[in-house]
């Protein structure tokens, strides 16, 4: 398993590598720059600025330099964020994107596994057209329209949870753009579930598990619940890049202090080194996410071999 | 397994068979919530289409008079409006005003002024949103006292308008036809990409087709929104990079389903059946592959639609979309989230647009699924 | 153990009434709620079983036989409904509510499935899955179950128990898996043990060795077994008493000897008729050879992706040489996996291959796709799966002439129509039909248009891939005639693939034994099947013909 992950890691490096060297070029080789701003800065200041940033310097020189800071852990220092590294803009908006990512899962992993378990099981009854319903809703109603409705409605109108802003990660300040965030994953994983649950049910393994009289607890948890999970596990990449796009919004609307907002006024500012380090990070993440979600699924399903 | 051993749909022959697709179409009418879509998504690209040429606002004209006013299935002005707004235009005019009246749909206001009255005063009048044909009756001898009517100017804006002052209606619907239009375009750019890619994958098979979807994998694995995001940020706002972009996304899923659709069905014996007769890789594509392939990818093209307009509207929503006075469904949502407080309409009704629009593609592509492949369910 | 010592006494357990019945059925009704309208399944069945006694069900597809069981132990589709009656020592298995169902299912009633690869959960280890049964009917601690698992293990035969108790169903054959179902059923020494079609998916020879083991397990624990099958030599050798079903009923009953020796059932007649007969005369030796092949090898290359593991060659087919005469029909007999319908491919050259092919003189091998096309004219192929070879999306006119289309372009469309209808009529289906479309036939007559496809050609040769394999005795019967007759008629040489080793009879005059790509054994089949010289083959024909009346054996 160890030299399975290894080799994983390995074959990532090229894919890194390829995301680095284009997202730099492609960044580099459009109009503007960081400190083109509205009122021009003196001629001098801006010779400065350049040589600090090593700017006035050929491109593929910049683009070693890059690499070989990056080698050792060092993002650069931000553009625009001025008294600040890129390295600093993370350690203090990482662990808030994360947390927001990680409770959105762990919300939508939870409440979509027991609805579409209960849909299935009541295939064709009212409950199930309910959730099938709602998953159709969940899905269809973007992030950007839900995250304003439910903060005109809960902060504004009603007044109970905040609008906006992260009061520190206060409990309350969490729960809409939580929900935000996970509302489309529940109603995805509820109707994954759903269907290999309803699946599952009608395969042959469980009927050999209702024809030797196990409870019908024993059935669904045991025999049905494990199979019809696997599909939910490979979705689990493309979740968590569906919760990093998710993200963005939320963080913009409620005004959040994640990465995802960082990345977003980094782009629009040219501030190459914290767009470059976002790209980067945003990828080892993807990569090694990919790569745990892997090793689940050979985990539960031991027809998978590590090769 | 059920009954499946049940020679049950055994009839006896009649004049003509029924096709697969025919049998799919028939189950597709009985789906209630996939016909009622259809419905729908066609009176609403309908309108998108035709509505602006007959709708009385065109969607870029601005009413100064009526910034964000909201949405109202009476006409505007408001009878409370109308005098105070004669009364600021006159002023405007400086003359001196008597009394003003309002009877039916005409304003009367008695104006006087130290020298002749100049007729082309009327012009202060018609410049508000609220008045026409402004006109001068019962002037006096001098000159220098007369009744100034007009027209009180009846106009409806069933959605509100916008913080310009234009009607927010006309707006959805360009707003819609824009959407629907990036939204097919993108998908048919990640059709031809997918169809061309998956297909060529699976029909090569081995190791170009192992190497193929390693490719697709990979690309799998990028955090594409940023990309897209890169893109649009650096080299500007363009509609149709957008789509390219877009399109240049979402071809990775048509590649898979049609490289995967394309391997069994190369496997199935009638494909081996019809190399046996002698057809040509020509003919089996075109005679076996594409027909059978064809289902999918129309189910998935319908699902791509929503997604696509979906991927748009959040561009547009972080404000990289399309660039006024054109606009699309994530602007005008964009817009109407920073107003929602004390505009609410703003944000309601192009979100209901939005959800009207995924609702129905969502529901025909997943009663198109369901037509298609009965046993889904 | 208490459980091991009770293993060991048979039939006669003290609260068992030998002669006594145990489960009696009486008019059972099956039917299922389709959108359109309601089927009838099973209408109206009365069995019974007494202890200790082997009861046949026995029907061709469609006769509702695996219904009947599927009712009795509450496994119907959530769409199907049972009425009627179905005692087990005096409770209404239909009747009963889903909590007392259960503590009857599993422990007193238990059940193996046709379906050995798919009948286990491929997520647990097979240990874990037969000790469950037992911990939750008997309380069993995991400790003594996994014990008594072990026990169970070599009680049917599976070699190396203590290694095999913690593997995967992936990571067994399907013989084995078949075992652990047996293993699972018997783990709580049930009263009655139901049987639906357990060997047929499984080869010949695997076949024989799980009903003798099942025979075996029966004598000496002295449950009941009940036995759906399709398969009358199965029934003939195993089954004390048989029902006949068809079409949801029961049409006869009794004592297997007697039915065997005077059915009186016409559809029992039939049934018992629907053995293939007939020999095949040989060719003149002077007759001119249509096909030879000479060294022809097939490998695969598994693995050796850009990104996966080491390559290797799998040899599906190794160095066969053989020679078809005209109006020759040549069997080439097998189990799943020798490579005889590799084989059969290559020599079509659908797939690559090395060595010689030789087509009436003229070498094959080299030729490259273009030149081939007018040799496909002359050698055509039907394949097993009649649900899988004809495109679903087209009329069964359009298929039976998509070969008229490539070899003879200048025909019109209505010349092109009247050949369909000739070639339909000449298969024995209606011309009527050809603007109806593949799934709205059945089995035998899909066939039908997969041989009308093949012969719209007027081939030399046709491959014939288990054309008979999916296929109910009976249909079977129609298609082998057919077979015959077009031969006849068209002076055909048939290359006829099969692990059925009762059709080959029937049909060939020369038989090609093969296992792991080679050819074993060959000779004129009369022969072969009278004095088979290599172990394997006899082994094979012991198994196949459990079938043929005993005393009467393989020489027929």
């Amino acid at each position: 398993m160890l030299r399975y992950v290894l080799k994983r890691m390995a074959a990532a490096i090229p894919t890194l590598f390829l995301i680095v060297t284009i997202s730099f070029f492609l960044m580099r080789v459009a109009p503007g720059g960081p400190f083109n701003l509205e009122r021009p800065l003196e001629a001098k200041v801006m010779e400065n600025l350049n040589r600090i940033y090593h700017l006035d310097e050929p491109l593929w020189r910049q683009y070693l330099l890059y690499l070989s800071n990056l080698l050792h852990g060092d993002l650069g220092p931000s553009f625009v964020y001025r008294d600040f590294s890129v390295g600093d803009l993370f350690a203090a908006g990482l662990p808030v994107s994360i947390q927001l990512g990680a409770s959105a899962m762990t919300l939508a992993l939870f409440l979509g596994t027991i609805l579409g378990s209960i849909a299935a099981l009541k295939q064709n009854s009212a409950i199930d057209y309910l959730v099938v319903g709602v998953a159709t809703f969940g899905i269809t109603i973007p992030p950007f329209v839900v995250a304003p409705v439910l903060s005109l409605i809960f902060g504004v109108s009603l007044g109970w949870l905040p609008a906006g802003g992260w009061g520190n990660g206060a409990f309350a300040n969490k729960i809409l753009p939580v929900i935000t965030l996970a509302l489309p994953q529940i109603a995805i994983v509820a109707r994954l579930i759903r269907g290999a649950m309803i699946e599952a049910l009608r395969s042959d393994h469980v009927r050999t598990a209702r024809a030797y009289g196990l409870p019908t607890r024993i059935v669904v948890m045991v025999h049905a619940l494990r199979a019809a999970i696997l599909p939910v596990v490979s979705y689990l990449g493309p979740a968590a890049a569906a919760l990093l796009t998710g993200s963005i919004v939320v963080e913009t609307i409620f005004g959040i202090p994640g990465i995802g907002r960082y990345f977003v006024q980094a782009a629009l500012s040219r501030d190459y080194t914290l767009v470059m380090g976002t790209v980067v990070v945003v990828s080892i993440f993807v990569v090694v996410f990919n790569t745990i979600v892997d090793l689940l699924y050979a985990w539960l399903d031991p027809r998978v071999r590590y090769d | 397994m059920s009954i499946a051993e049940e020679p049950v749909t055994l009839q006896e022959p009649a004049a003509s068979g029924r096709s697969l697709w025919q049998d799919a179409l028939r189950r597709l009418r009985r789906n209630k919530a996939a016909m009622t879509s259809l419905v729908v998504l066609c009176v609403m690209a309908l309108a998108s289409i035709v509505g602006p040429a007959f709708w009385p606002h065109p969607y870029d004209r601005v009413y100064s008079e009526y910034v964000r006013v909201p949405a109202s299935l009476e006409a505007y002005p408001k009878e409370d409006r109308i005098v105070p707004e004669m009364e600021r235009s006159l002023k405007r005019a400086r003359v001196a005003i008597g009394e003003i009246s309002l009877k039916g749909d005409t304003v009367h206001a008695t104006i006087s002024d130290e020298e002749e009255i100049d007729p082309r005063i009327t012009r202060y009048v018609d410049r508000s949103d609220l008045f026409s044909n402004a006109r001068l009756a019962e002037k006096t001898a001098d000159g220098k006292g007369a009744v100034m009517v007009a027209d009180v100017a009846r106009l409806r804006f069933i959605a509100g308008t916008d913080g310009n002052g234009r009607d927010l209606f006309a707006r959805i619907l360009m707003a819609i036809r824009i959407s629907l239009a990036i939204g097919l375009l993108a998908t048919f750019v990640a059709l031809v990409i997918g169809v061309a890619y998956g297909a060529t994958a699976g029909y090569l098979g081995g190791r170009a087709d192992n190497v193929m979807m390693r490719v697709v994998d990979i690309l799998y694995s990028l955090p594409f929104i940023f990309f897209v995001i890169l893109l649009v940020v650096f080299f500007g706002r363009n509609f149709v990079l957008m789509f390219i972009a877009v399109g240049a996304i979402e071809w990775l899923d048509m590649a898979r389903i049609v490289r995967g659709q394309t391997l069994t069905l190369k496997r199935r014996e009638f494909v081996e059946a019809a190399e046996a007769l002698g057809v040509s890789d020509a003919g089996i594509v075109r005679r076996h592959i594409i027909p059978n392939v064809l289902g999918p990818v129309a189910v998935y093209m319908t699902l791509l639609v929503p997604k696509v307009i979906l991927l748009e509207s959040f561009l547009s929503f972080l404000g990289l979309g399309v660039q006024a006075p054109l606009t699309s469904l994530g602007v005008l949502i964009s817009e109407g989230a920073k107003n929602m407080q004390g505009a609410s309409w703003l944000l309601i009704y192009p979100s209901i647009a939005l959800a009207l629009i995924l609702f129905s593609l969502n529901f025909i592509g997943d009663g198109l699924r369901d037509a298609l492949d009965p046993k889904d369910r | 153990m208490e459980r091991a010592a009770r293993n060991e006494t048979p039939t006669g357990d003290g609260d068992i009434d030998p002669a006594g019945t145990v489960l009696s059925v009486r008019d059972l009704k099956v039917s299922f709620a389709l959108a359109d309208g309601t089927v009838e399944a099973v209408r109206g069945v009365d069995f019974s079983v007494a202890s200790g006694e082997t009861v046949a069900i026995v029907g061709e597809s469609g006769s509702g036989k695996s219904q009947t069981v599927m009712a009795l132990m509450g496994l119907l589709a959530s769409n199907g409904r049972a009425s009627g009656e179905a005692l087990y020592r005096g409770e209404d298995l239909l009747r009963l509510s889903p909590r007392k169902l259960n503590r009857i299912r599993g422990d007193k009633i238990t059940m193996i499935f046709q379906e050995p690869m798919s009948s286990l959960d491929p997520l647990y280890r097979i240990g874990r899955q037969i000790a469950e049964p037992m911990i939750f009917h008997r309380g069993v601690s995991a400790r003594a179950a996994r014990a008594r698992v072990l026990e169970l293990l070599k009680l049917v035969q599976i070699p190396d128990a203590e290694r095999r108790i913690d593997a995967y169903p992936h990571e067994l054959s399907g013989g084995q898996r078949q075992r652990v179902m047996i293993a699972m059923a018997l783990a709580n020494d049930p009263d009655i043990l139901i049987a639906d079609e357990p060997t047929t998916a499984l080869d010949v020879t695997i076949q024989a060795e799980m009903l003798r083991l099942l025979k075996e397990l029966q004598e000496r624990l002295g449950m009941a077994v009940v036995f759906i099958t399709h398969d009358l030599g199965i029934v003939r050798r195993f089954a004390d008493r048989v029902y006949v079903m068809q079409a949801g009923k029961v049409v006869e009953e009794g004592r297997v000897d007697a039915i065997f020796a005077a059915p009186k059932d016409a559809y029992t007649k039939m049934l018992l008729a629907a053995e293939p007969e007939g020999t095949k005369p040989p060719v003149p030796a002077s007759a001119p050879v249509v096909l030879e092949g000479r060294g022809v090898s097939v490998s695969f290359h598994i693995g050796g992706g850009l990104f996966s593991g080491d390559p290797f060659e799998l040899k599906a087919v190794d160095r066969i040489t053989l020679r078809v005469r005209q109006g020759q029909t040549v069997g080439i007999v097998g189990e799943s996996g020798s490579g005889k319908s590799t084989l059969g491919r290559a020599l079509l050259r659908l797939i690559p291959s090395r060595g010689e092919i030789a087509f009436e003189g003229r070498d094959i091998a080299g030729l490259d796709l273009r030149r081939e096309r007018p040799l496909r004219r002359q050698m055509q192929i039907v394949f097993q799966d009649p649900y899988g070879s004809l495109s679903p999306r087209l009329t069964v006119g359009q298929i039976v002439t998509e070969g008229l289309l490539v070899h003879e372009p200048q025909l019109g469309r209505r010349e092109r129509e009247r050949r369909a209808a000739e070639a339909l009529r000449e298969v024995q289906l209606d011309p009527a039909m050809q603007s109806r479309y593949p799934h709205e036939f059945s089995g035998g007559q899909r066939q039908r248009i997969a041989i009308a496809r093949a012969m719209i050609l007027k081939p030399r040769l046709v491959v014939l891939d288990e054309p008979t394999s999916a296929l109910d005795r009976s249909v079977q019967k129609e298609i082998i005639e057919l077979l015959r007759k077009l031969q006849r008629d068209n002076d055909l040489t048939y290359l006829f693939i099969s692990h059925d080793l009762a059709v080959v009879r029937a049909l060939s005059d020369w038989v090609m034994v093969m296992k792991d790509g080679k050819v074993v054994e060959e000779g004129p089949t009369e022969e072969v099947f009278a004095e088979p010289a290599q172990e394997y083959t006899r082994r094979l024909m012991a198994a196949a013909f459990l079938t043929q009346r005993e005393g009467e054996a393989p020489a027929g």
